[in-house]
């Protein structure tokens, strides 16, 4: 347990102290809202309407751009050589690192989402419902995130395919995701995500940590 | 010692040899290729000559000979490759990964076929190309797995890993297609109330479904035939591969 939270403050560490990566996402989620009215127009109701899909865009975009840096720059630098033969079974860290990467690469998504609220004329109830989709649902998209990025860490060229991978498997996320913020569909939508939400973090670090194995191999 | 000395092992073994393998399917390839004619033959006779029009559709029902084979290819091809996966990652076939990257393309084909000749009858009888109902978008989700897959297989340089890795996303695709296909019905239902699909059609009488059976045997006999011809390519591409290099190996070295 100890070099478990270790390995997550390690990561967390790296983050912040280098590249400031986490504030750049930030500004990337930002602008995919920013730039949404522009290419729909500034109608403030029909921008209302949409608003919950268009943070899930953005959240689902930001995602993507992050999650190259997952596993790459451990295996650039030969420390997920030394991780797989650490104390740690390669799942729980695997594990660690799905943990440290959504607290730095999904949270702050969830404090900037206010400003996009306010942009996008998105009611008070509404914004509460979707950073409480996001909150939800964003641990599954870095979960498959993650297993995109073992699974393309050997790859060179890696940096386009893990998302074209995983997109077609979050699918059913996003749905569930924005279905929580329809009135109409009740509770059924919340606990389908939470339950998608816990199955796949629970298996995408046994995927992840099989496909690392496989690519170290 | 050659192969031939060796003690035969038992036929699982000799499935898994890839020179077993380019010697039993040489007698096969032939004889399935015409068996795939007899049955196109016959099912498209069956399908264009011997089938009555439907009340509703006219000729329009005759799309559905074509349609529900590649549909159910569509699928089928992908549990080919998930037992391909299993056999990858439980027993390392050596087979297996080669199965896998022979049956990708062939499923994303007949993947993109339903999906073509869905549209096609789509267009006369619901007025549409496209709708997203549930059934059309999950199997647009299917073709968009396949094509990542194959994507993936055409990323790696080092096939046998590649085969490993492949292996782990296809069975993460499999345990998802049905999240997805559940996910994509809610949605549906969600959205739009069923209002194009009323027209349910009338049940299948025998002389609909003797021209259809025939036209999916001949269909599935057509993948198993570009299967194992894709296979054998793909054995024989590797061995030249490593007949390069040993020759650019021995090169070197004087």
């Amino acid at each position: 347990m100890k070099a478990f939270q270790a390995l997550i403050s390690r990561d967390l560490k790296l983050a912040f102290r280098a590249g400031g990566e986490a504030m750049t996402l930030v500004l990337f989620f930002i602008m995919v809202g920013v730039i949404v009215p522009f290419a729909i127009g500034p109608d403030r109701p029909q921008l209302t309407r949409l608003a919950p899909g268009i943070v899930w865009i953005a959240a689902f975009l930001s995602m993507l751009l992050g999650l190259d840096r997952l596993f790459r720059s451990d295996d650039e630098d030969g420390s997920l050589v030394l991780l797989r033969h650490s104390v740690l079974p390669l799942e729980a860290v695997v594990a660690a690192k799905v943990i440290a990467h959504w607290l730095v690469t999904a949270l702050p998504l969830l404090f900037a989402t206010p400003v996009l609220a306010l942009l996008l004329s998105m009611s008070w109830e509404q914004w509460g419902r979707t950073v409480l989709a996001l909150l939800i649902g964003t641990p599954a998209l870095v979960s498959f995130g993650a297993l995109g990025a073992a699974v393309t860490v050997g790859l060179r060229r890696g940096g386009l395919i893990a998302p074209v991978l995983i997109l077609p498997l979050c699918i059913p996320i996003m749905i569930f995701g924005v279905g929580m913020l329809d009135p109409m569909a009740g509770g059924g939508a919340t606990l389908f995500l939470i339950a998608l939400s816990l199955v796949v973090t629970a298996f995408s670090p046994l995927a992840a940590a099989l496909a690392l194995r496989a690519a170290g191999e | 010692m050659s192969v031939d000395t060796v003690k035969q092992p038992n036929w699982f073994s000799r499935l898994a040899h890839p020179g077993q393998f380019l010697n039993w399917t040489r007698h096969v390839v032939w004889p399935l290729a015409g068996a795939t004619v007899v049955a196109f033959v016959v099912g498209l006779w069956f399908a264009f000559l011997n089938s009555p029009e439907d009340y509703q559709m006219g000729d329009m029902v005759r799309v559905m000979y074509v349609h529900v084979p590649n549909a159910w290819l569509s699928q089928a091809v992908y549990g080919v490759m998930f037992c391909a996966a299993l056999g990858t990652l439980v027993w390392r076939h050596p087979l297996a990964d080669v199965a896998n990257k022979a049956a990708a393309p062939l499923g994303a084909v007949f993947t993109t076929l339903a999906l073509y000749t869905g549209a096609l009858w789509g267009r006369p009888t619901w007025g549409t190309f496209w709708e997203w109902d549930g059934r059309m978008t999950s199997t647009l989700v299917l073709l968009l797995i396949y094509l990542g897959i194959i994507a993936l297989w055409r990323a790696f340089d080092d096939q046998l890993k590649a085969g490993r890795i492949v292996a782990i996303v296809t069975l993460v695709g499999a345990l998802n297609i049905p999240i997805i296909k559940f996910s994509v019905d809610w949605w549906n239902t969600l959205h739009q109330p069923a209002s194009v699909f009323t027209a349910e059609g009338p049940r299948m009488p025998a002389s609909i479904l003797t021209p259809l059976l025939a036209m999916m045997l001949a269909f599935t006999l057509l993948f198993a035939l570009l299967q194992i011809v894709r296979m054998r390519t793909e054995i024989l591409r590797r061995r030249a591969d490593s007949l390069s290099r040993q020759a650019a190996l021995q090169g070197g070295a004087k």
